[in-house]
């Protein structure tokens, strides 16, 4: 007889039923499964109804996040083995409107990206002729770490800040905010400042750092935002105390 | 489904979902070893701000004369003053230690081109602490 473990997944059909609740499943405990397998299994064997989101099954998409077990987690990245004898929890991401069983609506987290400027910003195009930005490994260095993010929301469901403050920009966005703020080959710090140095932005962060301890890529956005408070810190002091400096 | 919307041949609907919003428990904060911890290292802050009340209060009966200063200073010799002073120390010292040890997560120091490990970062910051706290102590015992 092959081992089982039990998946308590959070159900939600609105046409069904106002409110979420829980169904649970058996499914084989395999050695080599994570999680997202279970939950093909699921559907493909026991309930097709079950909706989730997955594409590429290897931490690259970005787009399998469920909680597991109440803890933000990329499905196709958790082994379904460390959860044994069970049950496992799995309920849609934290913090998000649900759609649909384990479908959260990503419209807010867009807004909140975009407000965060993620493109090479310059103040004027360099004319083809002159030829391609470059760019030396270590100026590459700077911001490497933050280009990793894959916007998989983990670190906003990690985030009580999220929950609590929803108007709050949010630990991805700010990453990747600094990711071009820390390209040599961008002008758009300014630009940048103005939107997330006001209302919900960096400074909405009580530094919990949860966010940099569930995200996949290591990208650390608790460090991220940190950074950007001390260059603010560090700017402001230096409006008041160099006035006559300006803004470079 | 009963309430499913009717749909004519032809005709484009666009799906607009019953978005359900989950409501976040006041208790959010004890899911997690993590939170906890997090709750702590704030509500220690506290007892920063108790410090500075403490020292304006000292200020305070230092301005009113001596015999005020003595009866302040009778107060702190009281068994339960000290006891909460030990309280308050031990608690101030989480919470320098707890942002002592998040310092790294803000700071990136680099030498030459070389990032400087944040375990050198976090022992530094005590080193200095410990040397400004025992400057700090000799000077009042030298007084």
């Amino acid at each position: 007889m092959e081992q089982t473990i039990t998946l308590q997944v959070q159900r939600y059909i609105p046409e069904q039923y106002p409110e979420p609740y829980f169904q649970s499943y058996e499914v084989p405990l395999r050695k080599k499964w994570v999680i997202l397998d279970a939950l093909n299994y699921i559907k493909d064997e026991i309930d097709g109804t079950l909706t989730y989101r997955w594409s590429c099954r290897m931490g690259v998409c970005g787009s399998c996040g469920m909680m597991v077990n109440d803890r933000p987690a990329l499905t196709c990245a958790t082994f379904l083995e460390e959860y044994a004898p069970g049950p496992v929890r799995i309920t849609p991401l934290d913090y998000f409107g649900i759609i649909r069983d384990l479908v959260v609506n990503t419209d807010d987290f867009m807004g909140k990206l975009k407000r965060a400027q993620p493109w090479l910003i310059t103040d004027e195009a360099k004319p083809l002729s002159e030829g391609a930005y470059k760019q030396t490994p270590q100026e590459k260095a700077e911001y490497e770490q933050y280009s990793m993010c894959i916007n998989c929301m983990l670190c906003y469901s990690a985030c009580p800040v999220v929950g609590l403050e929803p108007d709050f920009v949010g630990p991805a966005a700010i990453a990747l905010a600094q990711r071009y703020n820390y390209d040599s080959r961008d002008e758009g710090e300014d630009q940048r400042n103005e939107e997330l140095t006001g209302e919900g932005g960096i400074y909405s962060c009580t530094l919990v750092g949860e966010c940099s301890e569930v995200c996949p890529k290591a990208v650390d956005p608790a460090g991220a935002i940190q950074r950007y408070k001390a260059t603010g810190a560090v700017e402001w002091w230096q409006s008041v105390l160099m006035p006559w400096k300006g803004k470079s | 489904m009963s309430n499913a919307p009717k749909i004519s041949a032809g005709e484009r609907v666009r799906y607009k979902p019953q978005i359900y919003m989950p409501q976040m428990s006041i208790f959010w904060w004890v899911k997690d070893r993590a939170y906890v911890f997090f709750i702590i290292r704030e509500l220690t802050s506290l007892v920063v701000a108790a410090y500075v009340i403490l020292m304006m209060i000292q200020i305070n009966a230092l301005s009113q004369g001596p015999e005020a200063w003595q009866a302040l200073t009778d107060w702190f010799a009281t068994p339960f003053s000290i006891g909460l002073h030990i309280v308050f120390l031990i608690l101030l010292i989480f919470h320098t230690l707890t942002w002592f040890w998040v310092a790294p997560t803000a700071m990136v120091v680099r030498i030459g081109s070389k990032k400087v490990p944040g375990s050198i970062l976090i022992a530094g910051n005590i080193a200095m602490w410990l040397i400004i706290s025992l400057a700090i102590g000799w000077l009042i015992v030298s007084i």
